[in-house]
């Protein structure tokens, strides 16, 4: 009887897609031109991440010792010819290393996202949702991580695994991403406990436990996605933290080691040249600023997108 | 009694038939036995002393306080009284869904179809829950989760309990929304509750209780958030759906007139006690306790002189830290006659047919004649 009624209803009455929460969200963020601009950065970071190596004038690592002779055995200029931004005091083409820093940053954009989520939503979801003790043990130990110096524990955790397989992982990236991670869930884990802790007091909740529905399913099916869009905010405004993050460590030497350079590195090694040659800090350091820009604004665009009632609050 | 409908026009709208009581009784009896819903015990719930307490910091709010009752297989049992005065927590203990801490369940025994509630375990008592006793909750507004679709949230309690196919559980869905009156509801299964109206929110609610066939519903003021003309319709839906299924269904509610059209036994509770019970006509035509008086006298009535105040019970009812033990209902009592200081009154006979009531003026030996 049922599909019966589907029949012959479906053609008097074509009904309009169902325009869920998501959707509303995703509509209200494309109408926001600064996160659209945010948008197009972050495409354009990721596309250079992803496809850099591919599209880049010359491998990272190559010297164009020729050219620089030629040139005095300084820096080439940008617009030269083969180079469109240069090269540095070796003759490695800055374009091709500023899209492999892209990569690099990319990577640790998303690697650090992810050791912030496996760790940050688990431990800020058991707290909040089983409360009482392991409540009060798990935020204790999120206070001591939060009041511990971010940066001095990532150099020592550097220092220390420096020479074994995990520490020489991607060229030694993957520890300081680790790191940077292990540092940066607490935000995320106080954030999640605290959606938890209004979000079960929702009758919807009492409603969902009155059928009989599990707990697990309760937290991952109820509560995790009504608490999603703040944690998907500070996720996305997390990133251009971990980026400066890396960038911070490459300056002063841990994390990628030569001759891969990330943007960080880059501003390094170019500074000693930054009266003759300032191309060498100022592209790296305009890179650098769109992709925190990009994200920034992504994330604020989010915020407004998946909150409305926030807008123009903040 | 039934008004044209909110969202559903008139060639959608579900035909509604009014019904009489003894229509009511005498559909839900053939619907009990044609069911073949197995007796397994004399009543469908059996609640003997059941004791919530809540331990806060200022103290042990004694919310329900040796509270005995049943509930018939079918039977519709309307619980009123005060806000505060323990209805909820009652119902919420049944379902064992009183937050715990600070409440927790300290005496009693709650037997549903012959088993012991209390005494199941967590995992077990999840079983029950939707499969057995439904909930229908007073603000359908939010008790629905905003990021699900209808059609998820009816289906979940049928996955959890049924095990049906996704095909077989759609279909079920699809059919409940047509019972509960929700024009074409195979197009609505993807509809998130904001499309809703309050009214249809509550229908889609009361779909949810119904969707494995409860033998209980327990009905947490169904209506409350809802406007009159809604909620005549609600409650005709309840009423109807109850004696087709032969649900039997425990009734929440502050408004007499909703006890009195609904329920075939009333439950007067107050602070935390149940005061008075009886069958709902002798009930509302014979009370015997003054607390009743004063909720029946409460109701405005059509020829009231307009710009008279409404009649009240003076006073408050009594903090449940540490009640006194007298009469609670005594300080408010509007003919306290010689109330004995220090005992309680039990909960006595009056006059046969299960009406009982808890005061020492209308026992015997008492005041009030």
């Amino acid at each position: 009887m049922a599909t019966n009624t589907t029949v012959v209803e479906g053609k008097l009455a074509k009904p309009k897609a169902a325009a869920g929460p998501w959707r509303e969200a995703f509509g209200r963020l494309i109408r926001n031109k600064l996160a659209i601009v945010g948008l197009v950065l972050v495409i354009l970071l990721l596309f250079a991440g992803i496809f850099g190596p591919l599209i880049a004038p010359w491998p990272y690592q190559v010297q164009d010792l020729a050219a620089v002779q030629a040139n005095g055995n300084r820096p080439l200029p940008p617009f030269s010819p083969n180079h469109l931004l240069g090269t540095d005091q070796l003759g490695r083409d800055l374009l091709s290393r500023l899209l492999d820093g892209a990569r690099i940053s990319v990577t640790v954009a998303f690697v650090v996202q992810i050791v912030i989520i496996l760790i940050g939503v688990p431990v800020g979801a058991i707290a909040g949702w089983f409360g009482n003790r392991t409540d009060n043990f798990l935020m204790r130990i999120t206070d001591v991580i939060y009041a511990f110096p971010d940066l001095l524990f990532i150099i020592l955790l550097s220092v220390a695994f420096r020479e074994t397989p995990f520490g020489q992982a991607l060229d030694g990236l993957f520890l300081v991403f680790v790191a940077i991670g292990l540092v940066g869930w607490v935000t995320v884990a106080r954030l999640t406990r605290g959606q938890m802790l209004s979000l079960k007091e929702t009758e919807f909740v009492e409603a969902a436990k009155a059928i009989g529905v599990s707990d697990r399913r309760i937290v991952t099916r109820h509560l995790l996605p009504n608490g999603m869009g703040p944690i998907i905010v500070a996720i996305t405004l997390g990133i251009p933290t971990a980026i400066l993050a890396e960038a911070t460590l490459a300056y002063i030497g841990i994390g990628v080691q030569p001759p891969r350079a990330s943007w960080g590195s880059l501003i390094a090694d170019g500074q000693k040249y930054i009266r003759g040659e300032p191309h060498l800090v100022l592209f790296p350091a305009i890179v650098i600023a769109l992709a925190l820009i990009g994200f920034t604004f992504l994330g604020d665009g989010l915020r407004d997108a998946l909150d409305p009632k926030l807008k123009g609050k903040q | 009694m039934v008004s044209a409908g909110e969202d559903v026009s008139a060639a959608d709208a579900p035909t509604i038939v009014e019904l009489s009581p003894d229509d009511v009784l005498r559909a839900r009896t053939e619907a009990v036995s044609a069911a073949g819903i197995g007796r397994k015990a004399d009543h469908l719930l059996q609640v003997r002393g059941l004791s919530t307490h809540f331990f806060t910091p200022d103290g042990e709010v004694q919310a329900v306080d040796d509270v005995s009752f049943d509930v018939g297989y079918g039977e519709t049992l309307g619980l009123v009284g005060e806000s505060g005065c323990g209805k909820s927590v009652t119902a919420l203990s049944i379902a064992r869904l009183v937050p715990d801490p600070p409440g927790k369940i300290i005496a009693g025994s709650i037997l549903f179809d012959g088993i012991d509630v209390l005494k199941l375990s967590q995992d077990d008592m999840r079983k029950l829950r939707g499969k057995e006793i439904g909930f229908i909750f007073q603000d359908p507004l939010t008790s629905l989760n905003p990021t699900l679709t209808i059609g998820y949230q009816i289906g979940e309690s049928i996955r959890e309990h049924m095990g049906l196919s996704s095909k077989a559980a759609r279909d079920r869905i699809t059919e409940l929304l047509a019972k509960v009156g929700i024009p074409r509801p195979a197009d609505r299964l993807n509809d998130y509750p904001f499309q809703f109206s309050g009214g249809m929110r509550q229908r889609v609610m009361i779909a949810i209780a119904l969707s494995c066939d409860p033998k209980l519903i327990l009905a947490d003021e169904p209506t409350t958030a809802l406007d009159v003309t809604i909620q005549a319709q609600i409650l005709e839906l309840i009423q109807r759906l109850s004696s087709e299924f032969g649900t039997a269904v425990l009734l929440i509610t502050h408004d007499l007139g909703i006890a009195a059209g609904m329920c075939d036994r009333v439950n007067v509770m107050y602070a935390g006690r149940i005061v008075e019970t009886g069958k709902v006509d002798e009930l509302f035509e014979n009370p015997r306790m003054p607390y009743a008086w004063g909720l029946l006298d409460s109701l405005p009535r059509i020829d009231d002189v307009r710009g008279d105040r409404l009649r009240t019970i003076e006073g408050m009812p009594p903090l449940l830290i540490s009640p006194p033990v007298a009469c609670r209902f005594g300080p408010r009592c509007a003919c306290p006659g010689h109330l004995p200081r220090t005992s309680e009154p039990e909960l006595t006979d009056r006059g046969g047919h299960g009406h009982m009531a808890r005061c020492f003026a209308t026992d015997t030996g008492g005041w009030i004649g």
